[in-house]
């Protein structure tokens, strides 16, 4: 048990929704959500395929404490092939929706094909509808939940839906399910819309068993009350990872301006305290913080905008509280934009919600275009008169807005920064790997990072590893290879458990352990998880490989290689990837040229998986 | 000992910790549908209440019963359903001007707070203070008593 | 002090009940013409339907229960009552005194003036006497025809079904439920009833009923003609007041009562569905023949009685059906008031309808459909005159906020206090 033992595989062109059981063995191999997901894509498609073809498979993941009362059992995952990188994409997501189709008796959804007109699909337990959503095409996120919820007269149905944004094609439009919370990295979204697939909206009653409640139950209430009486859960609990932004200041690893700054004069505009400072009028950004499903942290922030501000004084529409800034946002609407008005990116944040966008590749492709804006490169005749500089919230907001709605210069921002710089023929001023843009943290300070970011199989990314507590001490770039794959493996089984990646505030592996152990049939020894962990990282690298990746693509932008950062603690510095690298392919027992080798597949019993 | 909820909305970020215990003290599994307590978000989950029976006074459910299905627990004073008594007919989820006993379909039978026998899991559950357990005489409801006009009832 | 009480229902039995827990020593009698043990009517569908058997219809599962009150039940109908002498007479002739009376008599069933109806196979759904006899006919496969889709029709519909029978219901009205579901509400239940294979003819009645020699045959006001083993009838009840002839006590369709459950006579009180009483909200005195209402007479009556000064705030027609899964309820003045707003959600292809009417900034009625889960709110909402305020547009665009509607006025009217 975990596990409901039940997958809905829809095929939109032929209009099919069929259940079938869930492939155990793979269930062994692979526990749920990202590895499993990363399983069934690998087994269900071409990984050469077009990601915005009929021929990609989009995968909804649910992992087997997903549903249970192990804190932060709110997690699903969607797997795909992603258009922005052309690589894996793995998005994870918490909010309610992951436990709701959990609930309604699967563990993972797999959408093949592509519907003739636009559909959206609405799952109650074993009936499964393919609907028209006619009525829906061209809708907001927040439109089309809205809409669901009161014509299936139904309140409490989870809904999962993607903006315009993502049925035109911005390549990292995101899913959004619970109105704010997103499965926002890689462009997942964009291949739902190039499906037709215009939202999923979930009622589940059957619920969730685990294989030995008093055991599970025991370990639930020992792993609460560890995240209860953790330091860093009560930071994120009080902060946010909002807190992260005075850290990296200091630090010196503070993306500013299209990472040619490490440092921003405007971090204490942005910080925990700005949040939650009391204004003159009495206004206060923050209102308070809220939790995903099961979850005993409650990191998420509840915002308001001021209702004077210059965004929303006229649109009365945007008076009520959402989503507020995280890290990530405040990073990607402030330093990396050099934006420090705290409710333009609050309001950018609703507007990445509402029209389901990735606000990290939206803000560091806004940040690439400001850089080409300020090179000359592009115009006012460019930006429908916009001037892009550094710093104009304006821009900010108006250029969130037109990407969302896909209309004028926004189109080109939808390219993400890749595809957009090259089109004007400046290529290294797109601060991404293999297209995905970076996160928050400048990777000449964080050495570590920058190994994480080249090597991290989505793309850029900053989740996909942990080594925070290396990189703050050494910024030498010795030694990382190491604590990155373990991390990395650690991460991929972490997200193939249903939970969430913050519990590692508190948890290590024998915390994951004791609730899988106690909630999934058969035996669980810490060296299993590991293993698992390992096995999908490679799982995800063959994919990679086989859709055409090569070594090549585990690199930075020239900006992080060559040019030393300018102030901080890492001033001087550049990042040492080309020392790290070949030490990490030998400790992941890959070739000089990244490929995983026989023995390496023997060992995680990956060799006779196909191609 | 007369036990009640008590609930304050204040502290709860809907992480539904409650209805997780409440359904798998209730049926041993994590089915929030199945939960006696409810939390109701709203604005984008800037509030959020949890919602569950108080154990009024009044005793409405109690008294609408036709087969004395509902009766009252005399260690905790909770209102409780017996179920192999109860027959169905939903009289009493209609009666409850709280909205707070209700009729689940795939049971044919009617589901409230019991109270857990006097320890809620509920409250144990909830990672935040939002719901603990007092006794109802300092007790203020976070949902104000309803009278329905019945006057000066003692 | 010597209590009597007329009628072993629930209006009898928990006003009985109420009047011990507020006076130890008084003398509590409650006499009943029916053999049984005090049972409940409500229950006998599910004694119909095989999900309990008798002792699950009882009011009181305990057989202690009234003796270990000191409740003395007695058998015996009443005959008369002379309110000036306090006292009442059995049909044998036997005479009870007493120093406060409550009359809790109930209704009685009334079939349609039509030829054919004292046949035999033909029965009322209104006893336990009449449940053991249509479960005696009401066999797997057998045609049923069930006069009447009010209320209680429907709930009986719900049983007949259970025992798998061929059921034909006709509804002289043009939709089922009309007294509790508006067109829309109707309509569903009809379509929903159809296709779970039961036939439904609205708007027409049965003009007459004749034996065949295995069968009975119906012919109906349409021209159609139908053939039963069984023909419940269920077209509608009268309170049992008959008896009350000479007594001086004021009737109407049912004993008139004021707002303490008082007869026009001294000491003389009336519960349930015998009384025709104070309606929430005022107007007329009506009779809410529910199961709710005869819960909240008994105690108030028992209170006053018990000397109590305890007014009634005035019954509420709160229903809840189950007609073959689908779940519908109705509150208060659901087709609305003059003047007053309306706000609806209709989803046919699912079944699911709710209805909120308004008068200014109160909710007044509602009817609902598919609707389950804190139903209860609505009579809340109705009855404890919750000022809607903003929520009230809000619930316009989507009576389904109604809970969060419900919720947020409370709390925020707490936070005022
Ligand atoms: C099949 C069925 C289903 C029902 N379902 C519902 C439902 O779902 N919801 C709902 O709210 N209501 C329902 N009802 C109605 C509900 O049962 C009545 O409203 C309720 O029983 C009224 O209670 P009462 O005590 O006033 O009268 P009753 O229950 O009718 O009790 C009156 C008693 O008094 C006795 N009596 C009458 N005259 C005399 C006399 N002269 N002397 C001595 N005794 C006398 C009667 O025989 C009877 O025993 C249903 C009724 C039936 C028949
Ligand atoms: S649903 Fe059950 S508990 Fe409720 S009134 Fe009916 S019999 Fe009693």
């Amino acid at each position: 048990m975990g596990w409901q033992r039940k997958i809905l595989r829809v095929d939109l062109s032929a209009g099919t929704a069929v259940a079938e059981p869930l492939n155990m063995e793979w269930a062994n191999a692979y526990l749920g959500e990202r590895g499993l997901a990363s399983k069934y894509l690998w087994e269900n498609m071409d990984p050469a395929a077009d990601a915005m073809g009929p021929d990609n498979v989009l995968i909804f993941a649910t992992g087997p404490l997903t549903g249970t009362m192990s804190s932060t059992s709110g997690r699903y995952a969607v797997v795909t092939k992603g258009p922005l990188t052309n690589a894996i994409a793995c998005s994870n997501s918490g909010g309610k929706f992951g436990a709701e189709l959990k609930y309604a008796g699967y563990d993972l959804l797999l959408i093949h094909g592509r519907a003739p007109t636009p559909v959206y699909l609405h799952i109650v337990d074993d009936r499964v509808e393919i609907r028209s959503a006619q009525a829906l095409w061209g809708q907001t996120v927040w439109d089309t939940e809205g809409w669901l919820k009161s014509h299936h007269q139904d309140t409490r149905l989870k809904v999962a839906s993607i903006g315009v944004a993502g049925e035109r094609g911005v390549y990292y439009a995101c899913v959004v399910n619970d109105l704010h919370r997103a499965a926002g990295r890689s462009g997942v979204g964009a291949v739902m819309g190039s499906k037709n697939l215009k939202a999923i909206a979930v009622r589940g009653n059957l619920g969730v068993q685990v294989d030995q409640p008093e055991r599970f139950m025991a370990a639930v209430r020992d792993t609460h009350k560890m995240l209860a009486e953790s330091a860093g859960r009560k930071e994120l609990t009080e902060c946010g990872t909002d807190a992260m932004i005075d850290s990296m200041q200091a630090f010196g690893g503070l993306p500013t301006r299209n990472f040619q700054e490490v440092q921003f004069e405007g971090a204490d505009k942005l910080n925990p305290e700005a949040m939650t400072e009391v204004r003159p009028n009495g206004h206060r950004n923050l209102l308070t913080n809220k939790a995903c499903f099961g979850c005993t942290i409650a990191c998420g922030r509840i915002a308001h905008i001021d209702k004077t501000h210059f965004t929303i004084v006229n649109r009365p529409q945007y008076w009520h509280a959402s989503g507020g800034l995280e890290y990530e946002t405040a990073f990607a609407f402030g330093p990396v934009v050099g934006v420090d008005d705290i409710d333009a990116l609050t309001f950018a944040g609703y507007l990445m919600n509402e029209h389901g966008m990735d606000p990290i590749s939206f803000g560091v492709t806004l940040a690439a275009a400001m850089e080409l804006y300020e090179l000359g490169v592009i115009t006012d005749a460019d930006t429908d008169g916009v001037a892009l500089n550094f710093g104009n919230a304006e821009a900010l907001t108006v250029m969130a807005e037109k990407t969302g709605k896909y209309e004028g210069f926004g189109q080109i921002l939808g390219l993400g920064s890749k595809r957009m710089c090259e089109r004007y023929g400046r290529p290294e001023l797109s601060m991404s790997v293999k297209g995905q843009e970076f996160a928050g943290y400048d990777s000449r300070a964080l050495q570590g990072m920058g190994l994480g970011y080249a090597t991290s199989n989505r793309g850029a990314c900053h989740l996909r590893h942990d080594a925070f507590a290396e990189d703050m001490e050494d910024q030498s770039g010795a030694g990382k290879a190491k604590p990155i794959k373990v991390s990395q493996d650690k991460t991929a089984m972490i997200d193939s458990t249903g939970l969430c990646l913050f519990t590692s505030a508190a948890w290590d592996v024998p915390e994951f352990q004791r609730q899988i152990d106690a909630a999934c049939e058969g035996d669980w020894p810490e060296s299993r998880l590991w293993e698992i962990g390992e096995r999908i990282w490679n799982l995800e690298r063959r994919f990679n490989l086989a859709a055409g990746l090569t070594a090549a693509d585990d690199t930075l932008p020239p900006r992080m290689l060559e040019d030393p950062a300018p102030s901080g603690t890492a001033e001087g510095k550049v990042c040492q990837l080309d020392r790290m690298l070949p030490e990490y392919y030998e400790l992941r027992g890959w070739t000089r040229d990244g490929l995983p080798s026989h023995e390496t597949l023997q060992r995680l019993g990956l060799e006779e998986s196909k191609a | 000992m007369q036990k009640a909820l008590l609930i304050d909305p204040e502290k709860c970020t809907s992480c539904l910790q409650c209805e997780l215990a409440c359904s798998h003290q209730h049926t041993g599994m994590f089915n929030p549908v199945q939960s006696r307590i409810r939390v109701f978000e709203f604005e984008h989950g800037a509030r959020a209440i949890p919602y569950t029976c108080t154990q009024c006074e009044a005793a409405w459910c109690l008294h609408a019963c036709p087969v004395q299905a509902i009766t009252v627990n005399a260690a905790t004073g909770a209102k409780q359903v017996d179920a192999d008594r109860c027959v169905g007919c939903k009289v009493c989820t209609v009666a409850c001007p709280y909205g707070t006993i209700n009729y689940e379909a795939h049971t044919g039978k009617v589901a409230k707070c019991d109270l857990c026998g006097g320890e809620p899991q509920c409250a144990v559950a909830c990672p935040t203070g939002a719901i603990t357990v007092s006794d109802p005489d300092t007790a203020t409801h976070a949902i104000n008593p309803l009278l329905l006009g019945r006057g000066a009832t003692a | 002090m010597r209590h009597l009480i007329i009628g072993t229902g629930p209006a009898g039995v928990i006003a009985a009940e109420t009047l011990r827990g507020h006076d130890s020593e008084a003398e509590i009698l409650l006499l009943g013409d029916e053999p049984e043990t005090p049972y409940s009517r409500m229950a006998l569908p599910y004694l119909l339907a095989n999900n309990v058997g008798e002792t699950g219809t009882y009011l009181r599962p305990d057989p202690k229960h009234f003796q270990a009150r000191r409740i003395q039940v007695q058998r015996g109908r009443a005959a008369s009552v002379d309110s000036q002498a306090h006292t009442v007479t059995l049909e044998q002739g036997e005479q009870l005194d007493y120093d406060r009376l409550l009359i809790a008599t109930g209704s009685h069933t009334v079939k349609p003036p039509i030829p054919g109806m004292d046949l035999d196979g033909i029965e009322n759904c209104w006893t336990l006497a009449d449940a053991r006899a249509i479960a005696q006919r009401a066999q797997p496969g057998q045609q049923v025809v069930l006069m009447g889709a009010g209320f209680i029709g429907c709930i009986v519909l719900e049983a007949l079904v259970a025992r798998g029978v061929a059921l034909t219901v006709v509804e002289r009205e043009p939709r089922m439920v009309p007294r509790m579901m508006d067109q829309n509400g109707g309509e569903l239940l009809k379509r929903w009833c159809e296709s779970k294979g039961v036939r439904v003819h609205t708007g027409t009645q049965v003009d007459a009923i004749k034996a065949d020699p295995e069968r009975l045959s119906l012919t109906l006001g349409d021209g159609g003609m139908l053939e039963a083993d069984l023909v419940v009838c269920a077209t509608g009840v009268r309170p049992n007041i008959a008896f009350l002839e000479g007594s001086g006590i004021e009737t109407d369709v049912g004993i008139l009562v004021d707002e303490h459950l008082r007869t026009s006579a001294p000491d003389v009180y009336a519960a349930g569905d015998v009384a025709q009483g104070p309606v929430f909200n005022g107007g007329q005195r009506e009779v809410h023949a529910i199961q709710p209402t005869a819960g909240d007479h008994g105690q108030v009556a028992a209170l006053n009685m018990a000397g109590v000064d305890t007014v009634y705030g005035g019954s509420l027609a709160i229903n809840v059906l189950n007609t073959l899964g689908l779940i519908s309820s109705s509150f208060g003045q659901w087709q609305g008031v003059p003047g007053g707003d309306s706000a609806s959600a209709l989803n046919g292809e699912e079944f699911k309808y709710l209805r909120l009417e308004f008068d200014g900034d109160f909710l007044v009625g509602a009817i609902g459909l598919g609707l389950t889960q804190q139903v209860g709110i609505l009579r809340g909402l109705i009855q404890t005159r919750v000022n809607l305020g903003q929520w009230k547009k809000e619930l316009l665009r989507d009576p389904h906020q109604i809970v969060h509607a419900y919720l947020e006025c409370n709390t925020s009217a707490e936070a005022a206090a």
